[in-house]
């Protein structure tokens, strides 16, 4: 069997390159949106996740740029846009 | 009308340098427009990830100064496609001269090389690349667009072509997308695992430059529409998932995206073949499979919209194309461009032109032979029920028990009963509307 290895220590592989403000936000009042749930399960990067009052929460460090929390949860709880020019991820095989 | 409505300015302006507006870079340079275009990445392909092959029959024709110095990994010589149930497989396996003989059709490819040796070919030919830079909006003057912002400057063009991709920003504030649905897209998940390059031979049986394909259904996704691959490289495998957004956010059994990669990793199947492996890179990315149905407008005044901003990718169960689609429409959409700047008229009713010639070709071809393709295979009985009923009645077939075995015959009607005959035979009738 291989080695599982953390989605932590797999984004540690990635170049990323520090960026200005957070790029993906969750809108205000949507913290608790059913809506918003989903991004828990659907982000590959794990990046969403709840906290004991119910409100889902985003760190957005290690984010693949990839869309799904944007299509899975709709614009009305995410604001979404991709970060500055140059920063973000670079990928170096794709 | 004068030839050139807009004197300051770039002829073209493109937003997005992936496959698409490379291709169109290409072209329009090529015949000797002014074109700017403008990429948020460090480079070409730092923000793009694929699965990994290339289809380049359809596209050949069109770029045949390109294909001999391509960055291209390996000419698939070697095509698998497993049915996974959850503790067995069933693996079709096809290797045929034609796959052998040159051309070859298709490729495995990692996008950071192919887009940034694209991106240097397009530079040669006269266009004009920025990186780092991101397109934030398009200047819009009586419902045409004129041109682009980005980092602050305003920067003007008789046609700007979005090629931004997939959540395309650049057509939503044009006005020509339709609102994102999660039945229409699919999240892509890969690894790219590093492996002697002798290893890879040895272990997937090739010679030379041959590759090989491997796709996978089933138990992959537990169940949810999509399904795995892994395609060789130089000296890397590309391994990895497409599941279904609407698939992975509502449908039980919750299964969070990066688990499903590393159970798909686990199996034993998959362990054998990237063991030693090294992953180097993790990355994802959205991938539209809505279809027609789910295409916003192709062109408006003053704009184009060509490759996964235009939606013109396809997920015909275990396999997506999406990037001979990029290529093609960014080709046809200079052709349009180069046809309307001869006119000097750039309204849509000239740009129109772009749709007829994607009709015209293999590209809305294929989108109208397979647009039943997604509502046909998004039935769950594809990705759970077949592979658990196939691997049994295997096993059973396979089995030499202590006593007597059973007819072959009784051995497999066991498994299917009539109700089973009954609903094999309308999924069989609805797989031929693809
Ligand atoms: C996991 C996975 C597997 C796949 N497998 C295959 C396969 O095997 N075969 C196949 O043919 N297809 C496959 N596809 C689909 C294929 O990769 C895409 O269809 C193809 O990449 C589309 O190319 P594009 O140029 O239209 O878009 P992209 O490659 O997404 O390029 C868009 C470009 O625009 C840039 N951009 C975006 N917004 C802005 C902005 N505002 N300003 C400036 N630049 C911007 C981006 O940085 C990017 O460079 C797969 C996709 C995925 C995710
Ligand atoms: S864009 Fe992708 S990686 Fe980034 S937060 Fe959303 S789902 Fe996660």
């Amino acid at each position: 069997m291989s080695q599982v290895m953390g989605l932590k220590a797999k984004l540690g592989l990635n170049v990323f390159k520090e960026g200005g403000e957070f790029h993906i936000k969750i809108r205000e009042g949507k913290a608790k949106d059913q809506r918003l749930k989903k991004a828990i399960l659907v982000c590959p990067a794990g990046l969403y996740s709840e906290n004991p009052d119910g409100e889902v929460t985003i760190s957005v460090d290690g984010c693949l740029e990839c869309g799904t929390c944007l299509i899975a949860c709709g614009p009305e709880v995410l604001e979404w846009r991709y970060p500055d020019g140059g920063t973000g991820v670079q990928f170096r095989f794709g | 009308m004068a030839a050139h409505e807009v004197s300051e300015g770039f002829d073209v302006i493109i937003a997005g340098g992936g496959l698409a507006g490379l291709s169109a870079a290409y072209t329009l340079a090529s015949g000797g427009l002014e074109v700017l275009l403008l990429e948020r990445g460090d480079y070409c392909g730092a923000k793009n990830v694929t699965g990994g092959r290339i289809y380049v029959s359809p596209v050949r024709e069109l770029f045949p100064e390109l294909w001999k110095q391509a960055p291209l990994e390996r000419f698939i010589a070697h095509e698998e496609v497993s049915l996974m149930a959850q503790e067995r497989s069933i693996t079709i396996r096809y290797d045929g001269s034609e796959l052998n003989e040159q051309p070859y059709q298709s490729y495995s490819v990692l996008r950071s090389k192919l887009d940034r040796w694209l991106a240097r070919q397009a530079e040669r030919k006269g266009a004009m690349l920025v990186t780092r830079s991101r397109v934030d909006d398009v200047i819009l003057e009586n419902g045409r667009v004129r041109g682009v912002r980005a980092g602050g400057e305003e920067l003007r063009a008789s046609v700007v072509l979005a090629c931004d991709g997939v959540l395309s920003f650049v057509a939503q504030k044009a006005g020509l997308r339709k609102a994102y649905e999660a039945g229409n897209y699919a999240l892509g998940i890969k690894e790219v695992i590093e492996l002697d390059r002798q290893v890879i031979e040895d272990r997937f049986n090739l010679e030379g430059d041959e590759g090989a394909a491997r796709l996978f259904m089933g138990d992959v996704t537990a169940g949810k529409f999509g399904g795995g691959f892994l395609y060789t490289n130089k000296d890397s495998l590309s391994l990895g998932i497409v599941v279904g957004i609407d698939a992975l956010g509502n449908e039980e059994p919750d299964v969070a995206a990066p688990d499903l990669l590393d159970r798909f990793k686990q199996r034993p199947e998959i362990a054998r073949l990237i063991r030693g492996g090294e992953t180097v890179e993790y990355s994802a990315h959205v991938i539209p499979e809505g279809g027609l149905k789910a295409m916003g407008a192709l062109y408006g005044d003053g704009i184009l919209v060509a490759g996964d901003a235009a939606g013109l990718a396809m997920n015909i169960g275990v396999t997506v194309r999406g990037m001979e689609y990029a290529m093609a429409s960014g080709y046809y959409a200079a052709q349009a461009v180069m046809n309307a700047y001869q006119k000097g008229d750039f309204s849509s009713t000239t740009l129109s032109e772009y749709r007829r010639l994607l009709e015209g070709s293999f590209v809305l071809s294929d989108f109208q032979n397979f647009r039943e393709s997604l509502s046909v295979l998004e039935n769950p009985r594809f990705f759970q029920y077949y592979p658990e009923l196939v691997g049994n009645i295997l096993k059973d077939l396979y089995h030499v028990p202590a006593g007597p075995k059973e007819k072959l015959y009784p051995t497999i009607r066991k498994h299917l009963g009539i109700k089973e005959l009954g609903a094999l035979f309308k999924d069989y009738r609805r797989l031929k509307k693809i």
